[in-house]
C-alpha cells in the first residue's frame, strides 16, 4: 500500500522545504501547517482503510550487510496505524498552536522544520517492520528532541539540557543496539515480524528483551534514565507537549507494545520491567509534588504516567496500556498548550507567579481543568477509563495470575494504586495554585491566547473529554490496535472491574481533599508546605543528578584530562625517543633539523622515483 | 578496453596536469594552476565514475580493467592495476574528495603562496592514492604508498599553520619518520610473502589464501604488514604522529589526510593482510580488535578535553579508525564490510569537518576553543547549522552515512569468525558501545561550546561572512553524500559485499 510511506515522506518533505524558504516565516509556517494537515489527512485515510481491512506489509528495499540484511519494511496494522494518529493529530494541534506561540520568534523558520522531521521520525518509528529501520527513526527523533530542547541556545540551562538529553538517551539507546543485534542474532532476522514469528522462550531471547528495555527507559524516561525529562523543560512549550508528552517519550511504550508478543514468552524482562515502571511511578510523582515550575510537574508527572503504560504491558495489559497512551498523549498535550498559553499571558510557568487566572482566562481554565481532572482520572474523563483499566489489568495479573511473576503484579498493582492518591495531590495542587485563589499581580492583565492556539487547544480538549467512551466498546479498541500478527488469541479490548475503580476513586478524592484541606488551612499559600523538609529533596527529583554527576560525568572528565596530558608526555615521549635512537645511529644525521629536512625529504622522493626507474632500466 | 583506458585517464589526467604545471612558465602557471587543478580533477572523478558504469555490471567480486605489463622484471615490479568492489569506493572517495578540494583552493589560497607548486603536489598525490587503491602488485601499491608519504612532507611544511612556523615543520617531519618507518616494516612483510611465494600478484596470492606460505613466516609477513599499516591507520598506540599533523597541515592537507591517507592503511589491512596472510591474520586478530576498542574510547576521551577545534577533529579520526580496525579484526563479511562502510564515510564526514574548521579558522584566526567563544548560530549561521550537521552525522546518528559502518563492525564483533574467542569480542562490542556514548557527549559539546552559548571573545575578523558559494559548491557534494548514504547505505554496500565475499572464501580454512 503506497499510503504508508507517503505518511513518512510528506512530513519530511515539509521539514526539507522548510529549511530551504529559511528566514521567510510566513512561508515556514504555511508549510509547516499545510505539511502537518496533509500527513494528517493521509493518515486518517491510512487508518481508516487498515481499521476496516486488514494490516499491510510491505517491502520497499533490501539491503545487504554481510550478516542479516536489512529490510526497509513497513508495516501498517492497528497498532502503526492507530499511533500514527495519535502522532498525526498532535503534531498538526502543535504546528498550528506554534504559527502563534512562536510568532516572536527569529528562528521560526528552523524549528517548524525540527518539528517536521521529527514527525516523520516519529512516524517511521510506528511504521517500521525492521528494527534498523525502527532506530533510525528512533535517533533522529533524539537528536530532533535536543536541538528543539536548545531551540533558546542563549540561555545556559538550555544548552546543557540539550546535551543531558540526548547523552542519557543515547546511554540507553546502545544497550537498545546491543539488544537488538541479540534479538536478531537469535531470531535469524532484523525483521519484526519475523522476529515475532519465530521467538521462543530461551535465555538469549530474555537477555535481549532487557537490553532492549535500556533504549525504552531513555526515551520514556523511566529509572534510572529519566533525569533528562525534567531538565527538557527548558525547551519551547509546543516541543514539550509533542515530544516530551505526547509522542517521543511514548515511543518506549510503543515499542515494547510492538514486541509484546515476544516480551509475553520472557517472565524475567516483564518482571524486570514491572520494577522499573512500579519505581518509576511512584518516584515521579512523588517529585511532582512540590515543583514549582508548573512545566516540570507536569515533565514528572509524564514519566509518572507512562510508567503507567509500561505497567500495564508488564503485567500482559497490551490494550489498557496502549489506551492510557492515548488518552494521556490527548490530555498532557492539552496540559502543555495550556501552560503555554498561560507562559505567553503572565510570562513565567512558575506556580508562584500565577493565581486566580480562572477569571482573567476563562478558556484556559476550563481546557486545563478538564486536562488535569483527567490526569487524576476522574470520571468521566479518559484518563479515568485508561487508569482503571490498567489497574484492573494489574488486579488481574496479581490475583488470577498473568505473564509475570505474581510479586510482580502486585507490585504494579499496588505501586499504581499509591500513584493515584499522589496524582490526584500534585494535580489538585496544580490546579489550586494556577487558578484558585486571589489574583496576583502579573496575572492581572492575563487574556486567554490568539485564536491559533485556542483552536489547538480545542482540537486536544475534544479527545480528553470523549476518548473515555472507547472503555464502553473494547472490541472496537482490539481491533484499533490489532497488533497485525495471527496470535492465538487475539489481545481483548480494556476492561475494568468495579474494585480497583472503586478503591482508586477512593484515593483520588483523598488525595484531592488532603491537598485542599492543606491549601484551605494555609489560607491559599501552598499545600505543599506540609512536606516541610522533605520538599526540596523531592523536588530534586531524590539527587539521582548528583549521582549520576559523581559515577559517570567527573570520572568521564577526569579521565579525559588524563588522556590528553598522557597522549602528550607518555604515548608520544617514544616518538620523540624514536627520533633521537635514529639520530644516535646516524641513519640522518642532521637531516632532521630544521633547514636541512627539506633536502631530505626532497632526497627521499627523488629515490623512490628514482628505484622504479633504475629497476626498469636493469632489467633490460 | 574501455575500462582500462577510463583508468588510466583517472591516474594520467592528475599526472599530465602535475607535469604541465611544473613545465610550465611560472608567472602564467600560478595563475591558472587551481583552474587546471580542478580540470584534471573533474577528469579523473568523471573517468572512475566512468570506470564504475563499466564494472559494477560486471560484477565487483572480481577484478575489472585490469592492465598486466611488466615494468621491472629485476625487481619483480608490475604495471599490474585493476579494480574491484573493494577498490571502486575508495578510489571514487578520493577523485571527490581532491575534486573538492581543488574547487576550494580555487578561492581559498592556502597559506605559503607557490600557487603552481601546491596545486601540482596535490595532483600528484592524487596519483599516488588512486595508485594504491588500484594497484594489484605488491611493490607497486608500495611504490604509491610512499609518493603519498612524501609528498604530504611537503604539504603540511610549506603551506601548514602559518602562525607557527617551526611545529608545523616538526609536525611534518615526525609525520614523515613515524609513516616512512612504518611502511618500511610493511615492505619487510611484503618481502616474507616474495620470499615465500616468488610473486607479488596481489590477486594471484589472495586466491591462494595463504597456501604455500608457512604458518611462522606467515605471522611474521603478518607482524609486519600489519604492524606497518597500523601507523598509517592509526591504531592506538601508533596514533601519537596524527594530532599534530592533522592540526597543522592547511585545510586542503587535512581533509585529504584524514578522508584517505588513513584509509590507505584500513584499505591495506583488508586487501593485503587479511586474504594473503590468514592465518598470521587470525593469530593478531584479538590484539587488533583490542586496541581498535581502546582507540574508540581513547579518542573519544581525548576529544572531550581537547581546546582546539582541529585538533579534536584529529583526534576524533581515532576513535572511528578504531570501528574500522574492530570490523576488520573479527574477520568476518559483516565486520570487512564495516570496515570499508566506516572508512568512507569517515572519508566524506571528517572531510566536510575539517573543511569547515578550516573555514571557522580562516575567519576567526584561530581555532582554538577558548578563543572561538560561542555563538556562531547568531554570528555565521549557516556555518555554524552545517558544523552541527557534521557534528551529528560523526556521532554516528542513525540515518546518517557514519552509522551503517559502525553498526555492521559491531555486528561483525557480535558474531566473530569462527577461530576467534566469541565472549572477549563481546566483551568488545560493550566497550565499543561505552565509546558510541562518550562520542556523542563531546560531539554535542562542540555544539554547545561553538554553535551555542554566548560566552564573548569570538569575531569574525575577515569580513567573509557566512558560507560563501563557493563553499557551498566545495562541500556540498560531501554533505550530500552524508545524507544519500545515510538512507541508502546499499548504494555502497551492494558494491562492496561481492568483493568481500570473494575475499573471505580465497582467505577462508
Amino acid at each position: 500500500m503506497i499510503l504508508a510511506p507517503l505518511i513518512v515522506l510528506v512530513p519530511f518533505a515539509a521539514a526539507v522545504a522548510g529549511l530551504a524558504v529559511g528566514r521567510n516565516r510566513i512561508a515556514a509556517a504555511r508549510i509547516a501547517v499545510a505539511g502537518a494537515g496533509i500527513t494528517l489527512a493521509v493518515t486518517i485515510t491510512t487508518a481508516v482503510a487498515v481499521w476496516a481491512g486488514e494490516p499491510v506489509l510491505d517491502v520497499w528495499a533490501t539491503v545487504p550487510t554481510g550478516w542479516l540484511p536489512i529490510t526497509v519494511a513497513t508495516r501498517a496494522d492497528g497498532l502503526g496505524v492507530t499511533l500514527a494518529v495519535m502522532v498525526a493529530t498532535v503534531a498538526f494541534a502543535v504546528q498550528v498552536y506554534s504559527t502563534s506561540y512562536m510568532r516572536p520568534e527569529p528562528r521560526y523558520g528552523s524549528f517548524a522544520a525540527l518539528v517536521s522531521l521529527f514527525t516523520t521520525a516519529m512516524l517511521l518509528v510506528v511504521l517500521a517492520d525492521d528494527l534498523i529501520v525502527l532506530l533510525v527513526g528512533w535517533e533522529v527523533m533524539g537528536v530532533c528532541s535536543a536541538l528543539l530542547i536548545g531551540q533558546h541556545w542563549e540561555r545556559p540551562e538550555a544548552r546543557a539540557a540539550a546535551v543531558k538529553a540526548f547523552v542519557v538517551t543515547r546511554l540507553g539507546d546502545v544497550g537498545m543496539l546491543a539488544g537488538i543485534l541479540v534479538l536478531a542474532d537469535q531470531g535469524g532476522s532484523f525483521r519484526i515480524s519475523a522476529l515475532q514469528a519465530s521467538a521462543t522462550a530461551s535465555p538469549a531471547l530474555s537477555t535481549g528483551l532487557v537490553l532492549l528495555l535500556c533504549g525504552v527507559a531513555g526515551k520514556s524516561a523511566q529509572v534510572p534514565l529519566h533525569v533528562w525529562l525534567p531538565d527538557a523543560m527548558v525547551g519551547p512549550t509546543p516541543v514539550s507537549a509533542l515530544i516530551h508528552a505526547a509522542t517521543m517519550v511514548a515511543a518506549g511504550v510503543f515499542l515494547v507494545a510492538r514486541l509484546h508478543t515476544v516480551f509475553l514468552l520472557s517472565a524475567a524482562a516483564l518482571a524486570v520491567l514491572a520494577v522499573i515502571a512500579a519505581v518509576t511511578m511512584v518516584l515521579a510523582a512523588l517529585a511532582a509534588l512540590a515543583q514549582d515550575d508548573y512545566k516540570r510537574v507536569l515533565a514528572w508527572s509524564t514519566s509518572s504516567q507512562l510508567a503507567y503504560m509500561l505497567g500495564a504491558l508488564a503485567v500482559g495489559g497490551y490494550s489498557a496500556g496502549l489506551f492510557h497512551l492515548l488518552s494521556h498523549a490527548a490530555f498532557k498535550a492539552l496540559l502543555f498548550l495550556g501552560a503555554g498559553a498561560i507562559a505567553h499571558a503572565v510570562g513565567t510557568t512558575l506556580l508562584s507567579g500565577m493565581g486566580g487566572l480562572r477569571r482573567s482566562m476563562p478558556l484556559t481554565f476550563l481546557v486545563s481543568s478538564l486536562g488535569l481532572a483527567a490526569l487524576a482520572a476522574l470520571p468521566p474523563l479518559s484518563g479515568f477509563f485508561s487508569k482503571e483499566s490498567v489497574l484492573s489489568a494489574a488486579e488481574e495479573a496479581a490475583v488470577h495470575g498473568g505473564p509475570l511473576p505474581p510479586w510482580a503484579a502486585w507490585l504494579v498493582l499496588l505501586a499504581g494504586l499509591l500513584t493515584v492518591l499522589l496524582t490526584a495531590a500534585y494535580a489538585t495542587r496544580a490546579w489550586l495554585l494556577a487558578f484558585a485563589g486571589p489574583t496576583r499581580s502579573a496575572a492581572a492583565v492575563a487574556h486567554d491566547p490568539p485564536r491559533a492556539m485556542r483552536i489547538a487547544v480545542v482540537l486536544l480538549a475534544v479527545p480528553t473529554a470523549v476518548l473515555g467512551l472507547l472503555a464502553f466498546a473494547p472490541s472496537l479498541v482490539a481491533r484499533m490496535l490489532d497488533p497485525g500478527v495471527s496470535v492465538a488469541a487475539d489481545p481483548p479490548g480494556p476492561t475494568i472491574d468495579v474494585l480497583p475503580a472503586l478503591l482508586s476513586l477512593l484515593l483520588v478524592g483523598t488525595g484531592a481533599l488532603v491537598t485542599c484541606a492543606q491549601w484551605l488551612r494555609r489560607g491559599g499559600r501552598d499545600p505543599a508546605l506540609a512536606l516541610g523538609d522533605v520538599a526540596p529533596l523531592l523536588t530534586a527529583g531524590l539527587g539521582v543528578d548528583r549521582i549520576y554527576d559523581a559515577v559517570f560525568v567527573r570520572p568521564s572528565r577526569a579521565l579525559s584530562r588524563l588522556v590528553v596530558a598522557g597522549d602528550r608526555d607518555v604515548v608520544h615521549a617514544y616518538v620523540r625517543g624514536t627520533g633521537r635512537v635514529v639520530r644516535a645511529f646516524g641513519a640522518v644525521p642532521h637531516a632532521a633539523q630544521a633547514g636541512r629536512v627539506q633536502q631530505y625529504v626532497t632526497a627521499a622522493l627523488a629515490f623512490v622515483v628514482v628505484l622504479a626507474a633504475v629497476g626498469a632500466g636493469a632489467s633490460r | 578496453m574501455t575500462g582500462q583506458l577510463l583508468l588510466h585517464a583517472a591516474l594520467g589526467a592528475p599526472l599530465l596536469g602535475c607535469l604541465g604545471l611544473a613545465a610550465a612558465p611560472r608567472r602564467a602557471a600560478d595563475a591558472v594552476a587551481p583552474a587546471v587543478g580542478v580540470a584534471v580533477a573533474g577528469i579523473s572523478l568523471a573517468a572512475l565514475i566512468g570506470v564504475a558504469v563499466v564494472a559494477v555490471p560486471q560484477g565487483t567480486d572480481r577484478q575489472q580493467a585490469v592492465t598486466d605489463l611488466a615494468w621491472a622484471p629485476a625487481l619483480d615490479l608490475r604495471w599490474h592495476l585493476g579494480v574491484d568492489g573493494l577498490s571502486l569506493p575508495f578510489a571514487l572517495l578520493t577523485a571527490l574528495l581532491v575534486f573538492c578540494c581543488s574547487v576550494y583552493t580555487l578561492r581559498v589560497r592556502p597559506d605559503g603562496g607557490r600557487l603552481r607548486a601546491f596545486v601540482a603536489v596535490v595532483l600528484l598525490v592524487d596519483v599516488g592514492m588512486l595508485g594504491t587503491f588500484l594497484a594489484r602488485d605488491l611493490l607497486l601499491f608500495f611504490l604509491f604508498f610512499e609518493v603519498v608519504l612524501v609528498l604530504m612532507w611537503f604539504v603540511i611544511a610549506w603551506w601548514g599553520d602559518p602562525h607557527d612556523r617551526a611545529s608545523r615543520t616538526s609536525a611534518a617531519t615526525t609525520f614523515l619518520l613515524y609513516t616512512v618507518l612504518g611502511s618500511a616494516v610493511m615492505l619487510v612483510g611484503l618481502l616474507v610473502v616474495h620470499a615465500q611465494t616468488g610473486t607479488f600478484d596481489m590477486v594471484e596470492l589472495a586466491a591462494r589464501g595463504g597456501e604455500g606460505i608457512g604458518r611462522g613466516a606467515q605471522l611474521v609477513a603478518a607482524l609486519a604488514i600489519v604492524g606497518g599499516l597500523a601507523v598509517k591507520v592509526p591504531v592506538w598506540p601508533l596514533h601519537s604522529w596524527l594530532p599534530d599533523a592533522h592540526a597543522k597541515a592547511p585545510t586542503v592537507g587535512s581533509v585529504l589526510l584524514a578522508g584517505v591517507l588513513l584509509k590507505m592503511g584500513s584499505y591495506g589491512l583488508v586487501r593485503v593482510a587479511v586474504p594473503i596472510v590468514p592465518d598470521g591474520v587470525a593469530i593478531m586478530a584479538p590484539v587488533l580488535g583490542g586496541l581498535g576498542v581502546i582507540g574508540i574510547v581513547y579518542g573519544a576521551l581525548a576529544c572531550l578535553a581537547q581546546r582546539d577545534l582541529k585538533r579534536l577533529v584529529a583526534y576524533s579520526s581515532v576513535g572511528h579508525m578504531g570501528f574500522v580496525v574492530l570490523g576488520v579484526a573479527s574477520l568476518t563479511e559483516a565486520g570487512l564490510n564495516g570496515s570499508v562502510f566506516a572508512g568512507v564515510a569517515h572519508g566524506i564526514i571528517t572531510g566536510l569537518l575539517f573543511f569547515l574548521a578550516g573555514a571557522i579558522k580562516d575567519r576567526h584566526g584561530t581555532s582554538e576553543l577558548a578563543a572561538l567563544g560561542g555563538g556562531l548560530y547568531a554570528r555565521l549561521p549557516r556555518l555554524g547549522a552545517l558544523l552541527t550537521f557534521g557534528a551529528i552525522a560523526s556521532l554516528g546518528l542513525p540515518g546518517l552515512a557514519g552509522f551503517w559502518g559502525e553498526l555492521l563492525a559491531l555486528a561483525g564483533a557480535f558474531r566473530p569468525a569462527e577461530l576467534l574467542d566469541r565472549p572477549y569480542f563481546l566483551a568488545l562490542l560493550a566497550v565499543a558501545l561505552g565509546g558510541l556514548v562518550l562520542t556523542a557527549w563531546y560531539l554535542l559539546d562542540v555544539v554547545r561550546r561553538v554553535c551555542q552559548g554566548d560566552a564573548p571573545g569570538g569575531s569574525e575578523v575577515t569580513g567573509i561572512g557566512d558560507v560563501t558559494p563557493h563553499e557551498v559548491a566545495s562541500w556540498g557534494p560531501l554533505v550530500a553524500l552524508t545524507l544519500l548514504l545515510g538512507v541508502w547505505p546499499g548504494l555502497v554496500l551492494i558494491v562492496v559485499d561481492p568483493a568481500v565475499q570473494a575475499l573471505i572464501a580465497g582467505a577462508g580454512p
